[in-house]
């Protein structure tokens, strides 16, 4: 972990990540009232790795996600109140409750969405690279999936095309080790999903996904190196999600031990614990964050609690662009 | 008789089968000991055959589906899951052009055995990747078998006749009839492809239905016995043979019919009973088909939105009256 950043910059990240964990922890919360329509597949344990790519990117670059996506839209600088509205399936949320807690999207913000299938971001993430390409504008995609998705068809496809074309994409593999209860040793013959990158002739690097810091310097390289025309870039983040696969799994198939060194290893405990350490935050301004975040996080259920639900006949529309 | 759910129903027939014969295999994403299928019809399979009969597979849909064709044109009988019924999209060239067509485009020379079981349907705020009813996909692929199981009964009956037989079956199941129970009988029995079955029978109106609007048909006509109006109800069970004798002659004894089917209108399922009525009963009509099926949109997620676009018991009756 390395600190040359501007204090703000890292003050930063502890907030978003923050914003992230207590949101999820909410999230987790609404559902055991019943107000949470649905499933979900909570973000907590892997914020370092949206907040430390989106802190990589500037804010018209694209990013795409999948049903654990929440995690994804508040690192992009999706709003706390619509996202949340949206997972209640309110007319106020980002899709006027079409989409739900799989499917945000702010194209405002270059999130371009959350697919629920799992490895379909990848080739829409080289096809808004491409578009990138085409119109000349020098964005570039952060394209998330996990290590489960690797196993897609479309992985192997979409990075070897946007290996071809040299296209502005970043694949960030977020590599919790289980897809649903299957662990990856199970049903793929490599520890390192990074190695992948060998087949295509791009860098593949592995780095600790629960250190903002060690994803962070990686994007910022992907993100040079996708801006000079020279290609795409595989990032594997190893990490952990701290609960279930969704919110009714047990998680009985992960051991003890394994759970617990993983929460020792929390991203958000680590960063706080190296801003005291290093004297660049007090714990009180860091105490006063968590309740800034806090706050901000409850006029948010309290935004989606109180919003109307859509009108059924409003599942009509949509369907076509009307020019 | 005792009663099982058309979950256990399913999972009887699976072990059954796997029991009687070895070249039973099944394979899935999550189907196996760590999970037991994400809907646990699996569930228990893989500590009584072991792994490598109840194999876990990575997330890679269209070689779940090339795979089990290529075990079953080399002697295997492979049941393979997909975890949602979407997600068969991922799935479709092995399917539609490998499955389906190995036996005709190479003369008749292979056979491919293989089960492809994946639940459908609407009803429990999943949005539309998670939602949708896409049997008619299926039958617009001449080579393979279509099953769309109402009940516990159907579902291990079905089945098991999907296991035994020599061509690749598409195997529709329903999230919402999981948990339904039904009486199965504890002795062996098969249920042929091509019957239908007259779930209820009626004198006035024929309402064709399948999966689960067959129980929202059913409860419907009890709610129009009231009125004193007889509903018939036909469940064609499979849809690729579709038993069109039945259907025609149901339309035949009441003159009238309603198509209830959970899939889009569009080219649906109950398009093609409309036609199969338009082409073979016209003569016995006194009123014009009516069709009852989920408007022309994806499938919402928020629950207002998506009780819009499901087929109900409202909807159900209000066709049956418009057409008595
Ligand atoms: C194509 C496809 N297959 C299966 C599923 C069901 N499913 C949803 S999430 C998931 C596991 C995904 O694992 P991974 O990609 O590693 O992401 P994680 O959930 O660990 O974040 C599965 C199998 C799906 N949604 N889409």
């Amino acid at each position: 972990m390395t600190l040359d950043l501007p204090k703000e910059s890292l003050v930063k990240m502890y907030r978003k990540m923050l914003e992230i964990r207590f949101f999820e922890e909410k999230v987790f919360g609404l559902y055991g009232q019943n107000l949470v329509p649905g499933t979900i597949h909570l973000y907590a344990g892997e914020e370092a790795v949206a907040v430390g790519v989106c802190s990589a990117l500037s804010k018209d670059d694209y990013i795409t996600s999948t049903h654990r996506g929440h995690g994804h839209c508040i690192a992009k600088g999706a709003d706390l109140k619509r996202t949340m509205a949206e997972i209640l399936g309110k007319k106020t949320g980002y899709c006027k409750g079409k989409g739900g807690s799989m499917h945000i999207a702010d194209f405002s913000i270059g999130m371009l969405g959350a697919t629920a299938v799992v490895g379909a971001g990848l080739p829409i993430a080289v096809g808004a690279g491409l578009s990138a390409r085409l119109r000349k504008t020098g964005q570039v995609v952060a394209c998330f999936f996990g290590e489960g998705a690797s196993n897609q068809g479309t992985f192997h496809e979409s990075i070897n095309m946007a290996s071809a074309w040299k296209l502005p994409v970043i694949f960030v593999c977020e590599n919790n080790l289980y897809a649903m209860g299957t662990r990856q040793s199970r049903i793929m013959n490599i520890e390192n999903i990074a190695d992948r990158a060998v087949s295509y002739g791009i860098p593949g690097v592995s780095v600790d996904g629960n250190d903002v810091l060690a994803v962070y310097e990686a994007a910022c390289v992907a993100v040079e190196r996708a801006r000079r025309v020279e290609g795409p870039t595989l990032i594997e983040c190893k990490t952990y999600r701290q609960k279930g696969h969704s919110r009714v799994d047990p998680a009985k198939y992960r051991p003890r031990e394994e759970v617990e060194g993983w929460l020792q290893r929390d991203p958000i405990k680590r960063l706080r614990h190296k801003l005291i350490q290093t004297v660049i935050s007090t714990e009180a301004e860091l105490q006063e964050i968590e309740k800034e975040v806090s706050s901000e996080i409850e006029d948010a259920v309290k935004f989606a609690v109180e919003s109307t639900f859509p009108a059924p006949e409003e599942a009509l529309e949509d369907v076509y662009a009307q020019i | 008789m005792r009663k099982i759910t058309y979950r256990d129903a399913l999972r009887e027939a699976l072990r059954e089968e796997m029991l009687r014969d070895s070249s039973v295999f099944l394979l899935g994403e999550d189907i196996g000991r760590y999970w037991g299928g994400a809907f646990k019809v699996t569930d228990g399979l893989a500590q009584e055959f072991g792994d490598e009969r109840v194999r876990d597979t990575p997330i890679s849909e269209s070689a779940i589906i090339g795979t089990a064709v290529g075990a079953a044109i080399t002697g295997m009988r492979p049941v393979a899951e997909i975890m949602f019924g979407d997600l068969t999209a991922l799935a479709m060239d092995q399917i539609a052009n490998q499955a389906a067509k190995i036996r005709y485009m190479f003369g008749g020379q292979t056979k491919c055995p293989l089960v492809i079981r994946t639940p459908f349907g609407a009803g429990v705020n999943i949005a539309s990747h998670h939602s949708q009813s896409l049997e008619a996909w299926f039958m617009h692929v001449p080579g393979l078998y279509v099953a769309v199981p109402s009940t516990p009964y159907d579902a291990k009956g079905l089945l098991k006749t999907a296991i035994r037989g020599s061509n690749p079956v598409f195997f529709c199941e329903h999230k919402l009839l999981y948990p339904i129970e039904g009486e199965v009988p504890e002795e062996e029995y098969t249920i042929p492809f091509g019957k239908a079955e007259v779930k209820r029978e009626g004198a006035d109106v024929t309402v064709v239905a399948t999966m689960y609007m067959v129980h929202k048909a059913l409860s419907a006509a009890k709610q129009l016995e009231k009125e004193g109006l007889s509903v018939e109800i036909v469940d064609p069970r499979t849809l690729t043979p579709l038993d069109r004798r039945a259907i025609v002659a149901s339309v035949r004894k009441t003159g009238r019919i309603v198509v209830v089917s959970e899939d889009c209108k569009t080219a649906g399922v109950s398009a093609e009973i409309a036609a199969v009525v338009a082409e073979e009963a016209l003569d016995y009509l006194d009123a014009p088909v009516k069709r009852v099926a989920e408007p022309d949109t994806p499938i919402p997620f928020s629950p207002p939105l998506e009780q819009h676009v499901i087929p109900d018991e409202k909807a159900i009756i209000k066709a049956i009256k418009e057409v008595v």
